[in-house]
C-alpha cells in the first residue's frame, strides 16, 4: 500500500479501463489504419474524410487507442447476418 | 455536382430593408377610384404587380405569370411593437439597463430563452449605478416599467443603446433589437393577396388587403391629429387602435386580442393564419400536393382476375389517358381511337400537334382530327387492357403499399382487386379506398413493370419470404381438395381445371384431389414439410403420417400431406416460397392464380358452413371441463389460504402480492390450458374446425372461448383490481381474492356470461380498443420519423449505402450485402 505515486496511481486506472474496455463482449475490434491504408481506404470509396462515419476523439476506444483527430479507425464487428462486417470510423475533435 | 449551400441566414427585417425592397410608399386608404380604377399610392397601386391577364407590370413591364409582384411600403406616423417578438422584447427590456444598455446580468446566466424569461435582474445597474424599476408585462401587448406604462417609443430609444453583442448575448438571432418595434411596415405585393371578381361583377378584396387599408386609415388619423397636435389621449388611443391592427395583420388569433373581423362576421386570415396549420401553406401546400392522372375508388374483390391485375371501372378507364406518340408503325389504330373520340370505348381524349397545341377531340371534329393525324403527333389514349398502372392504399408504410398493376377494364364502379395481393396493401372489402395513378412516360412505366409489378414483390423485403399468398377460403378449399379421401367424378374434376384455366382430356372416370392439384405444380418440382396443422408427435411418421401433415412433392406430383397455410399463405407459404426461388416471379405468379381459382371451385363444390352445432359439445365433456375449473377453484383457494397464512415465499425480485398472483394465474391459465386440450381431442373435423387447424381463420383459441371457457380477462397485464376500496364489484365481498372476483370468466361463449363476467370482458375490450388506437398513433409516428431521416439512403453504384451529401452510412448494405427481397428468409436463396 502508498507504493504507488498519483501518477502511476492513474496510470495502473488506465491500464485497468484499457483492459476491462477492450476486452469486453459487446466492444468489437477496433484498429487505428496507417497512413498508406487510410490512403488506400478514401481512394476505392473516392471519398474525402469527411464523407466517412465519425467518432469523437473523446470515444472510450478511440481514446485507449490514442487516436487523433483525423484518424480512421477500422472496427471488425461480429455481425449476426454477415460473420463479420468490416466498417470504418473517422476521429474528430470532441 | 449538385451547388451545396453554405448557410441560411434569418434575421429581422431593417426599415432599410424594407426601403430597398419596397418599389413605392402606400399612402392612402382609397383602394379604388369612382371609375373602379385602382387608386395611385394605395394598396392596389398597379405598380405593386399584376393579377389580371394581359395587362404589363408598371414596375418591371413582365406580364401576368412572369412578374412575381413588387413591395410597398407603409411610414408609420407612430411606431408599434412587433408581436410575433414578444418574448423576445421582454428579454431585452428586463435583462438590459435602460440608462446605458448595457447587459445587467452575466452571460453565463442567461444562456437559453427558459433562464432569460425567468432571470431576476439586480434592482441597479452593474455598470451605470442607475436604479432599475421592474419590468411588466401584460397581455396582450403593453410593457410597464414600475408603474410607468412603456410606449413603443421609449422601448425603441431603450433598444438603440443596446450593443449587437449584448443583443446576441440574450439570443437575438440577427439584426438590431430596435427592429422589433416597427416603423415602416411591409406591404406585400398583389400577387400574394389578389382580389377576386364575382359573377355579380362586384370585387372582393383578399383579407390581407382588408386589413392593410385598415391600418393606413388609423395610421393617417394618427397623423392628421399628431400634425394639428391633438390633445394626448387622442394620440394614445390612437396609437392603441394603430398596433391593434398592425398585431392582428400579423396574427389574428393571439391570446386576449379580439380577433379582427370581416364584414360578415369571419375572423379574417392575416399573415400567421396563412402558414399555420394543416391548411397552412406549408402542410397544405408545399408538403402536400394533389395529382393529375389519378383515380380514387372503393376496392372490392375479384378472385378471377391475376394477382397482377387490377379491375379499373369503365368511366375511369376513359377519363384517364396515356400519351402515346403517333409512329409509321401504330398510325392505323390511333386513327381508330380518334375517330371513336372520346365517349366511345376505346377512344382518345386529346391529341398534341407537333407544335405542341393540344385539342379536344369532340364528337364534332373528330373526323377531321383523325384525317390531320400524321407521325410526331401525340394521341392521349383511354386506359386500356394491359396498361401498367400503379396501385396504393394509405397508410403506405411499406415499399409493397404502392405496386404496379396490370389494367383490366371493367363494368361497375369499383376497383377490382384480387384476394392474394390484399396482405401487402393490408386491404379488406369493408369500404375500403384506394389511388391508382398512371404513370405518363415510356420509362416510367418500364420501371414500374419491372421494379413494382405486383409478382416482382411476392417476397417481402422484411423477412425475405412471401407476403402475397392465398388466404381465408382458399386455404379452407386447399385442405378440402389435397386432403387424403377427397375425389371428384370426371365432370366435377374438369369442373376443378377448367377453373384453374387446364383444358384436357379426362381418362380416368375418378379423380383425387392431390391429382388434381398437382398439375399446377411444376413438373421437376421436390419440397417435402410438415404441414401448420402438424400434431408434433413424438416420432415423426414423414410420408406414413396419419394426419395428412407431412407434405411431400415428388417430381411435380403430390404424393402426401394436405395443401394448408404452411405451404401457400403469405407470411408462412414455403410450397410458394420454393416455386418464387426456383421458377421465378411469373409462375409463382400463375402458380398462385391458379391455384387461388381451383381452390375455390372446389370449396364450391363440395360446400362449407359453420354453425353452432360445430362447436356445441356432448354434455359429458362439458361436464369434464366444469371439473377442471372446479379442481383449479380449490388449488386457487389453497394459494390464498397460503397467503393469508404468510407462508408464501416470494419470487426473486417480487413482492409476496405479485407472486400470489403469479401462481394464481399461472393456475387459472393451467386451467384453459386444459380445457383446449379436451376440446381438440373431441372435436370432429367440422367445417369451423378445418379453418382453424389449416390457418384459414380462427385459431383453436377462439373455438375454446366459444366451446369450452374464456378465461381470465387479462386487464393491465394481470387480474382486474380496480373499482371499488379493496374490490372490483359491489357482489363480493371485500379483499376477496378468488377467481370470480377478478375477472376470471368460468363460461363459454356458447353458454352466454353472467352479468358480472360480462363486465370484466367488457373491461378487456376497452382496454383493448385504447391500446389499439395508441399503439397506431404511437407506431405511426415513429415510422414517420424512422422515414424522414432515412429517406435519402441509398445504395450506390460500389456498393456503399450513402446520404445525399454522399456521407457513408454502410460499407455493405445490411453488412452482408443480401436483398432481403431476393433472399429466402434472410439467408441466400439455394442455401449457398
Amino acid at each position: 500500500m502508498g507504493a504507488l505515486s498519483n501518477r502511476n496511481k492513474s496510470l495502473a486506472v488506465v491500464n485497468i479501463k484499457k483492459d476491462i474496455i477492450l476486452n469486453h463482449e459487446l466492444v468489437p475490434k477496433h484498429e487505428i489504419l496507417s497512413e498508406e491504408e487510410a490512403k488506400k481506404l478514401l481512394e476505392e470509396l473516392n471519398i474525402t474524410k469527411k464523407q466517412l462515419p465519425r467518432i469523437y476523439a473523446s470515444d472510450p476506444v478511440a481514446k485507449i487507442l490514442g487516436a487523433k483527430p483525423g484518424d480512421i479507425i477500422r472496427i471488425t464487428r461480429k455481425s449476426p447476418t454477415a460473420g463479420e462486417s468490416i466498417y470504418y470510423r473517422v476521429v474528430v475533435k470532441g | 455536382m449538385a451547388r451545396v449551400i453554405k448557410a441560411i441566414k434569418f434575421e429581422l427585417l431593417s426599415p432599410q430593408a424594407i426601403k430597398k425592397l419596397a418599389v413605392m410608399k402606400v399612402t392612402t386608404p382609397e383602394v379604388y377610384d369612382a371609375d373602379a380604377y385602382p387608386v395611385k399610392g394605395g394598396v392596389m397601386d398597379p405598380r405593386l404587380g399584376v393579377v389580371d391577364p394581359g395587362i404589363r407590370c408598371r414596375t418591371c413591364g413582365g406580364k401576368f405569370g412572369d412578374c412575381p409582384g413588387h413591395f410597398g411600403y407603409i411610414e408609420l406616423a407612430k411606431p408599434v411593437l412587433n408581436v410575433l417578438y414578444l418574448k423576445q422584447i421582454k428579454i431585452l427590456l428586463t435583462l438590459t439597463c435602460p440608462e446605458c444598455g448595457k447587459l445587467l446580468l452575466e452571460k453565463s446566466k442567461v444562456r437559453s430563452d427558459a433562464e432569460r424569461l425567468k432571470a431576476e435582474p439586480p434592482k441597479q445597474c452593474p455598470h451605470c449605478n442607475a436604479k432599475i424599476e421592474k419590468v411588466k408585462f401584460e397581455k396582450p401587448y403593453t410593457f410597464f416599467r414600475g408603474n410607468k406604462q412603456l410606449n413603443p417609443e421609449e422601448i425603441r430609444a431603450h433598444f438603440e443603446k443596446i450593443s449587437d453583442e449584448d443583443a446576441k448575448a440574450l439570443g437575438l438571432k440577427g439584426g438590431r433589437p430596435e427592429w422589433l418595434v416597427l416603423t415602416l411596415l411591409l406591404v406585400p405585393p398583389i400577387t400574394a393577396r389578389p382580389s377576386i371578381t364575382l359573377e355579380t361583377g362586384e370585387r372582393s378584396e383578399d383579407d390581407l388587403t382588408h386589413k392593410l387599408v385598415d391600418i393606413i386609415r388609423i395610421n393617417q388619423r394618427l397623423a392628421e391629429n399628431l400634425e394639428i397636435g391633438a390633445p394626448q389621449f387622442i394620440i394614445d388611443d390612437l396609437w392603441e387602435l394603430l398596433q391593434y391592427h398592425v398585431a392582428t395583420y400579423f396574427n389574428n388569433e393571439l391570446s386576449g386580442v379580439p380577433p379582427a373581423r370581416h364584414r360578415s362576421g369571419r375572423p379574417l386570415k392575416t399573415l400567421a393564419q396563412r402558414l399555420k396549420t394543416k391548411e397552412g401553406r406549408f402542410r397544405h401546400n408545399l408538403t402536400g400536393k394533389r395529382v393529375n392522372f389519378s383515380a380514387r375508388a372503393v376496392v372490392s374483390p375479384d378472385p378471377l382476375i391475376s394477382i397482377n391485375e387490377v379491375g379499373v371501372p369503365l368511366e375511369v378507364a376513359m377519363e384517364i389517358t396515356i400519351p402515346i406518340k403517333v409512329t409509321s408503325h401504330n398510325i392505323k389504330e390511333m386513327r381508330k381511337l380518334v375517330k371513336n373520340g372520346s365517349d366511345v370505348y376505346p377512344g382518345a381524349n386529346y391529341i398534341i400537334r407537333p407544335d405542341g397545341t393540344r385539342k379536344r377531340i369532340l364528337p364534332e371534329n373528330k373526323e377531321e382530327i383523325a384525317e390531320e393525324l400524321a407521325e410526331g403527333y401525340i394521341v392521349e389514349r383511354h386506359l386500356q387492357d394491359g396498361d401498367v398502372v400503379l396501385f396504393n392504399r394509405q397508410p403506405s408504410l411499406h415499399r409493397m403499399s404502392v405496386m404496379a398493376h396490370k389494367v383490366r377494364v371493367m363494368p361497375y364502379r369499383t376497383f377490382r382487386l384480387h384476394l392474394a395481393a390484399c396482405p401487402p396493401y393490408n386491404a379488406d372489402f369493408d369500404g375500403d379506398e384506394m389511388n391508382l395513378h398512371v404513370p405518363q412516360t415510356a420509362e416510367a412505366r418500364a420501371e414500374a413493370e419491372e421494379l413494382m409489378l405486383v409478382e416482382k414483390n411476392i417476397r417481402s423485403p422484411r423477412f425475405g419470404g412471401p407476403i402475397i399468398g392465398a388466404t381465408q377460403d382458399f386455404i379452407s378449399g386447399a385442405y378440402i381438395l389435397t386432403k387424403t379421401g377427397t375425389k371428384f367424378s370426371r365432370e366435377e374434376a374438369a369442373q376443378v381445371l377448367a377453373a384453374a384455366g387446364i383444358y384436357m382430356d379426362l381418362e380416368k372416370e375418378e379423380y383425387t384431389g392431390k391429382e388434381l392439384f398437382s398439375m399446377l405444380l411444376p413438373d421437376d418440382l421436390n419440397i417435402e414439410f410438415k404441414a401448420g396443422f402438424c400434431q408434433k408427435c413424438d416420432k415423426c411418421k414423414k410420408d406414413k403420417c396419419e394426419h395428412d401433415a407431412y407434405v411431400v412433392v415428388k417430381n411435380g406430383e403430390l404424393v402426401c400431406g394436405a395443401i394448408d397455410s404452411k405451404a401457400i399463405s403469405p407470411f408462412k407459404g414455403l410450397l410458394l416460397d420454393k416455386i418464387d426461388m426456383e421458377y421465378g416471379h411469373s409462375v409463382a405468379r400463375e402458380f398462385l392464380d391458379r391455384v387461388t381459382r381451383m381452390c375455390i371451385r372446389a370449396l364450391m363444390i363440395r360446400g362449407f358452413t359453420i354453425s353452432i352445432s360445430d362447436i356445441d359439445l356432448p354434455q359429458d365433456i362439458k361436464k369434464e371441463i366444469k371439473k377442471v375449473v372446479k379442481e383449479t377453484y380449490k388449488k386457487v383457494d389453497g394459494i390464498i389460504e397460503k397467503y393469508r397464512k404468510g407462508e408464501i415465499t416470494p419470487y426473486p425480485g417480487r413482492t409476496v402480492e405479485e407472486t400470489r398472483e403469479d401462481l394464481i394465474m399461472a393456475e387459472l391459465w393451467e386451467a384453459v390450458n386444459k380445457v383446449q386440450d379436451i376440446i381438440k381431442k373431441n372435436f370432429t373435423e367440422t367445417d369451423a374446425m378445418i379453418m382453424a387447424k389449416t390457418g384459414a381463420r380462427g385459431s383453436l383459441q377462439n373455438l375454446t372461448y366459444m366451446a369450452g371457457i374464456v378465461g381470465q380477462e387479462m386487464i393491465r397485464g394481470g387480474r382486474a383490481f380496480r373499482g371499488f376500496k379493496g374490490r372490483t364489484l359491489a357482489h363480493f365481498k371485500k379483499y376477496d381474492l378468488g377467481p370470480k372476483a377478478h375477472g376470471y370468466v368460468e363460461s363459454s361463449f356458447i353458454e352466454g356470461l353472467d352479468p358480472i363476467e360480462f363486465f370484466f370482458e367488457v373491461m378487456k375490450g376497452r382496454e383493448g380498443i385504447m391500446d389499439s388506437s395508441l399503439k397506431t398513433r404511437v407506431s405511426g409516428y415513429l415510422e414517420r420519423r424512422l422515414v424522414n431521416a432515412l429517406h435519402d439512403l441509398r445504395v450506390d453504384y460500389d456498393w456503399t449505402v450513402r446520404d445525399a451529401a454522399g456521407n457513408i452510412v454502410q460499407f455493405v448494405p445490411g453488412e452482408d450485402g443480401i436483398d432481403p427481397a431476393k433472399s429466402s428468409w434472410g439467408k441466400l436463396m439455394g442455401g449457398a
